[in-house]
């Protein structure tokens, strides 16, 4: 019992801070970055009795008007699939939460508390298996809307999915291979020390020893996230807005959010896996827990551990997000067989290469 | 009961249900798919209760995540719609006949291979070997004991790829 609650309570808190939390801020975070690069004020116009907060109020009047706006479903559409399709693309998205570590494991009162909601051995093959379904909610929207423009988002998005998804797993075999395990919290406490490279000491981070792994990976989760410069199904000057053109009201909330869903998901994901997870550069948790333990007590000292290493994740994640918003505004669209050969003929032979290259250096330095 | 009892029953009712959803709906051809969908999904919330997690993965990734998305996309692609399939010819009397035979005959041979397979006691609860059904424990036995059958498929795989390229690129030329 004391475990269900202790998961629940774990879950409860991922899915407040990244999801209820973050999404809306997220809506606000892409107006500002998209006004700052483009010299403009931004949103700044919603407010409670004359207060602004520099435009913080608008995801709440977002979500307002689409609540109140009327749910139109065309005529000749697949009335069930149609209805179901926006709750199919965003359960994915929050499903990943599951197995993401916002914490590492410490010592409370005589026991051990990890913080992630479901610490599985196999965590990183559970969220490929999970993103590979998210490919439903947009073939099913384009296919039930009875419309052209949506078939045709939906096509696109099947084909672009599929083909990312293959080279997103192949990015990571490298990260496999040297971390030895597919499991996040794992991997949060292997990279919670330092790496010597030729006498500069560097976080024994993901990135720092899987570089061209890190950048297959983001370019491929970007790809299966389906928004600029990916963003073919939707393409709003050539297909209206792709597979969800005839969606209004909140259904149409609905995808938007689980894109921003899958924004956090990606940049909890990077965290963990290439940017360190929860862990400060530079000082281990038993020297914080040592150092702050030494003035406050063991146990506040462990606490204090705690919050600082959420606190760290989050601010990671932040800057994850930060960097998707800057790489949404700065690149303009691929063409379609632009984004097919990227896939095909750059991403999967580099990312075989890399595997390679990292079976070669671990067997040359002895290290398997 | 236990919680893995009630999802197991909860999984396979749904599993059973689905699969034979995508039977009936033999002229909706993408309602069909998205029930075949489920069928697999709930497979491998089966596998994942049998401790199978690698296995579980692989059936949603590769099941539900790719073949079913590829038969969607060509469904979609030739826009398939209900009157496509014309009217279901009723089929003759005999037919239907060897139909219900051969599906006992099937029903009766799967029944038999399972009573011999399981005991008829309940197994004794054996604690599994650490890290039973991981990628690490499938892994080693796939990379030693069965190399070769693992070498074979994989070849097997490579030259229906290399073939189905040579039949789209004759087309194209």
């Amino acid at each position: 019992m004391l475990f269900f609650l202790v998961v629940l309570a774990k879950a409860l808190f991922i899915l407040a801070v990244g999801v209820a939390a973050l999404a809306p801020i997220i809506t606000w975070i892409e107006r500002k970055q998209s006004a700052v690069m483009q010299d403009r004020i931004g949103a700044n116009r919603a407010d409670i009795g004359g207060v602004t907060v520099i435009g913080l109020f608008h995801p709440i009047a977002d979500v307002l008007k689409l609540l109140t706006k009327e749910d139109v479903v065309p005529r000749g559409a697949n009335r069930a699939l149609h209805m179901m399709a926006p709750v199919i693309s965003a359960v994915p998205a929050i499903a990943a939460f599951a197995v993401i570590p916002f914490g590492g494991v410490y010592e409370l009162a005589g026991g051990d508390l990890t913080l992630v909601a479901s610490d599985a051995d196999w965590g990183l093959l559970y969220i490929l298996a999970i993103g590979s379904l998210a490919t439903y909610g947009g073939v099913i929207a384009g296919w039930s809307s009875n419309s052209n423009w949506a078939l045709l988002g939906g096509m696109r998005c099947t084909a672009q999915m599929i083909s990312y998804e293959v080279t997103m797993g192949l990015s990571l075999v490298g990260v496999f291979m040297v971390f030895g395990t597919l499991k996040l919290t794992d991997m949060g406490v292997a990279q919670d020390s330092i790496l010597w490279i030729f006498g500069v000491p560097l976080p024994n981070w993901g990135i720092f020893l899987q570089p061209l792994g890190f950048l297959l990976f983001l370019t491929c989760v970007m790809a299966e996230n389906k928004r600029p410069p990916f963003d073919l199904p939707e393409a709003e000057s050539e297909l209206v807005a792709g597979y969800f053109t005839e969606y209004s009201g909140m259904r149409f909330g609905l995808f938007y959010m689980s894109e921003f869903i899958e924004v956090i998901v990606i940049s909890a994901l990077v965290t963990a896996i290439f940017l360190g997870g929860w862990s400060i550069p530079y000082l281990p948790t038993e020297v914080i827990i040592g150092t702050v333990g030494g003035w406050f007590g063991e146990g506040a000292g462990t606490i204090i551990c705690m919050l600082l290493h959420v606190a760290t994740f989050f601010l990671k994640v932040l800057f994850m997000i930060w960097v998707q918003m800057l790489i949404r505004w700065s690149f303009p669209r691929f063409r379609y067989d632009q984004v097919m050969s990227l896939c095909w003929k750059g991403i999967l032979p580099l990312s075989i290469a890399n595997i390679f290259a990292t079976a070669l250096v671990m067997l040359l330095r002895g290290s398997v | 009961m236990e919680v893995s009892a009630l999802l197991f029953y909860a999984f396979a009712s749904l599993a059973l249900i689905s699969a034979v959803a995508m039977v009936a709906f033999v002229r909706h051809a993408v309602a069909g798919v998205l029930s075949l969908t489920v069928t697999m999904v709930s497979l491998a919330g089966i596998f994942v209760l049998l401790e199978a997690h690698l296995v579980a993965a692989i059936q949603i990734m590769v099941y539900a995540g790719a073949i079913l998305v590829l038969i969607l996309f060509v469904i979609m692609l030739l826009n398939l719609r209900e009157d496509d399939f014309g009217r279901v010819r009723p089929g003759r009397a005999t037919l239907k006949l060897a139909g219900s035979v051969l599906a006992v005959c099937a029903f009766a041979l799967l029944v038999q291979q399972l009573r011999d397979v399981m005991p008829a006691q309940g197994p004794a609860a054996e604690a599994l070997p650490a890290g039973f059904g991981g990628y690490r424990a499938m892994g080693i036995a796939l990379y030693t004991d069965y190399v070769v059958p693992v070498e074979t498929v994989g070849l097997l795989l490579l030259a229906a790829i290399v073939g189905a390229v040579i039949l789209a690129k004759r087309r194209i030329d």
